[in-house]
């Protein structure tokens, strides 16, 4: 089974090609551009190796070229982690309910709400963030309902603040929470939770004891496409987030822009992505014990 | 009716969509601790009728009464009751011994007291050693003995059981049938058995309502079944039998004398012990069953026929022979006879006229 036939070998080269050419090559070039001097005015002395991007993640260096402890970049990240984890947690929130429902109607009807909830895919993400510029910004849609409805008196002056940005997360990722999850529940043998029933488990206890086990990695799935792509988000910090409080996505961009500094984008970058991959390696391993334990 | 584990009366389900009820105002009573089977081809409403016991149904009118109260719309997890489904239906996720403290676990039981009973299980299902295995490490004997394990853990007042044996094959079935009866009379519990399978039914039950249709056609001992079918229908499914089309010539008493449609006066008269309601000359279906048929020397019978051909089937040996009229006859024979002879011969059949049922046609 796992050795390559030449058949095999032929299906999976292209993907592996283009994966090559357009993922691992780039990454390798940011991994030598992180090591470079930064030149005056955008770009980098090829050939000047320095450490001062990694450097400059964690330290500062003074006028008189003192070293001193900098912790700027780490509350970034940690900001970033927190908006990516709280996403995650409203995805699911809202995300699990809905599939739960999809999962009791008929096959027609729910193939209905799967095609609705992939609507907003159809749209630019550029274009679903302004048109949340327009529902939060003050006196938008969101404040003349609550104004209308006379649950608030003052404007809420919730656009530019990280509410904003996480509102407009929540809405982005949605769906890569739901369709993981729904795909999962779907897939329960409906016996089982008659099963649960029959020996005496009430709703709530059907749900703990046997759905959502069985639709776990369905939730795990779902979670990282919402956790990952959100810490990395640039588009809704941005627009929504009005830049005030900076996110991962929006320090490495200014980087490469405004700052003219691209071995510290580079260094931000490699960071964010060693991160992100030893936490599902570490995932990963979890779940292979947890599999083996039981 | 204080003895009944289970008392059903009048009910009726048609489901949505369907122009025919799924069950058509059906009433029995099964006794405590008595195995009690619903057999039926498919389509009968035996599945219906189990459903409906253990709650994931509710009839469109009619009652079920579990242990003397009535269930109406009590959900499943609140009914003394449990089920062993046809795909066993096991947890995947939990491994053998979970499987079987689930019930208990949702009772609320101290831990002590559950991790006793799910021993107590392992042992009586002869599941030791296997408590740390996950389902899918499981033979399918293995996995049916856990559902059962898992179903009987908390001693429900009756146990439901869905076609549970369909899946084995034959030499594991047959043992789980002894098994079953076994675990019925150690356990005390009533169970409730649906099968499609007459054998299985005669085999370990008390008592067994034949259904056909959404109706009950007979609910009796499984020998009264066999031997005394209350209708067509019923001497049909159970058993082999042989149906002869006749014409009632002659009544004495309870019983009559018959004569195969078709037949001439000389030859082919039956007679049959219990005639019941038929008259002279109206036509009738006749019951026999082949190991009731016996071979006899042509001139000493007035039933006579031509042997067409012997089926050797290992244990015994049926005998086809078409009679006067066209209908055929099959005669369960030793499997050591030797009728090679006889094939292509005109021979002489009889039987018992208390062998023999008559049904109006």
């Amino acid at each position: 089974m796992n050795e390559l036939r030449p058949r095999d070998i032929a299906l999976t080269a292209p993907a592996a090609l283009f994966l090559v050419a357009f993922m691992v090559a780039p990454l390798l070039l940011m991994v030598y551009v992180s090591t470079l001097e930064r030149a005056p005015f955008g770009g980098v002395l090829w050939g000047s190796h320095t450490a001062v991007a990694y450097e400059k993640l964690l330290l500062e260096r003074d006028l008189l070229g003192a070293l001193s402890f900098n912790s700027d970049y780490i509350a970034i990240f940690a900001r970033s982690f927190r908006l990516a984890a709280i996403t995650t947690a409203l995805t699911l929130a809202i995300g699990l309910p809905t599939a739960l429902y999809m999962t009791t109607l008929s096959p027609r009807r729910a193939a209905i709400i799967l095609f609705l909830v992939t609507v907003p895919f159809w749209t630019n993400l550029l274009v679903r963030n302004f048109a949340w510029i327009l529902i939060l910004r003050n006196g938008g849609q969101l404040d003349s309902l609550l104004l209308w409805l006379g649950i608030t008196s003052q404007p809420l002056d919730i656009l530019y603040t990280p509410w904003a940005t996480g509102i407009g997360l929540t809405y982005s990722f949605l769906p890569f929470m739901i369709l993981p999850v729904y795909v999962a529940l779907e897939r329960i043998d409906r016996r089982l939770i008659e099963a649960a029933f029959d020996l005496g488990a009430d709703r709530l206890r059907v749900l703990t004891r046997v759905v959502l086990p069985l639709a776990m990695p369905g939730i795990v799935a779902g979670a990282v496409l919402v956790f990952v792509p959100c810490l990395g988000a640039y588009v809704s910090p941005e627009l929504l987030g009005g830049g005030k409080s900076l996110m991962i996505g929006n320090l490495v961009q200014a980087q490469f822009g405004a700052s003219r500094n691209w071995p510290f984008g580079a260094a931000l970058a490699l960071v964010l992505v060693l991160i992100l991959l030893l936490s599902l390696a570490l995932l990963a391993l979890v779940r292979r014990r947890a599999e083996r334990l039981s | 009716m204080t003895d009944a584990a289970v008392a059903i009366s009048s009910v009726r389900k048609t489901f949505a969509g369907a122009s025919q009820p799924a069950l058509g105002g059906v009433s029995l009573d099964i006794l405590k601790n008595e195995f009690f089977t619903l057999l039926g081809p498919s389509g009968c409403g035996k599945t219906t009728l189990l459903r409906m016991i253990a709650g994931f149904e509710n009839p469109d009118s009619g009652a079920i009464l579990l242990d003397g109260t009535a269930m109406a719309r009590t959900p499943p997890n609140r009914r003394p009751v449990n089920t062993v489904f046809q795909s066993y239906a096991l947890f995947p996720h939990m491994s053998v011994a979970q499987n079987i403290a689930f019930a208990l676990e949702m009772l609320g039981r101290p831990r002590d007291a559950i991790r006793a009973r799910v021993a107590e299980m392992m042992r009586l299902l002869r599941l030791d050693g296997l408590g740390d295995r996950r389902p899918a490490q499981l033979s399918g004997g293995q996995q049916q003995r856990v559902a059962l394990g898992r179903a009987l853990a908390p001693e429900p007042k009756v146990l439901l059981l869905d076609e549970p044996l369909s899946a084995l094959d034959l030499k594991l079935r047959k043992e789980m049938q002894i098994e079953l009866k076994r675990l019925q009379t150690e356990t005390g519990i009533t169970f409730v058995f649906v099968t499609h399978d007459q054998e299985e039914a005669l085999t370990m039950s008390d008592r067994v309502a034949v259904m056909r249709g959404g109706a009950v056609m007979q609910i009796g001992r499984p020998a009264d079944i066999y031997e005394r079918p209350a209708n067509l229908f019923v001497a049909e499914f159970i058993g082999e039998a042989n149906l002869l089309p006749a014409i009632c010539v002659d009544r004495t008493g309870h019983g009559g004398t018959f004569r195969l449609a078709g037949a001439s006066d000389d030859d082919g008269a039956i007679a049959v012990a219990d005639a019941g309601t038929l008259a002279p000359g109206q036509t009738a279906t006749l019951v026999v069953r082949p190991e009731r048929v016996a071979l006899v020397p042509a001139q000493t019978t007035r039933l006579r026929g031509q042997a067409r051909e012997a089926v050797y089937r290992g244990s015994d040996l049926m005998l086809h022979a078409s009679l006067p009229g066209g209908a055929m006859l099959r005669a369960r024979l030793p499997g050591d006879a030797d009728v090679t002879a006889l094939i292509g011969q005109v021979t002489g059949f009889a039987f018992p006229g208390d062998a023999v049922r008559a049904f109006a046609a």
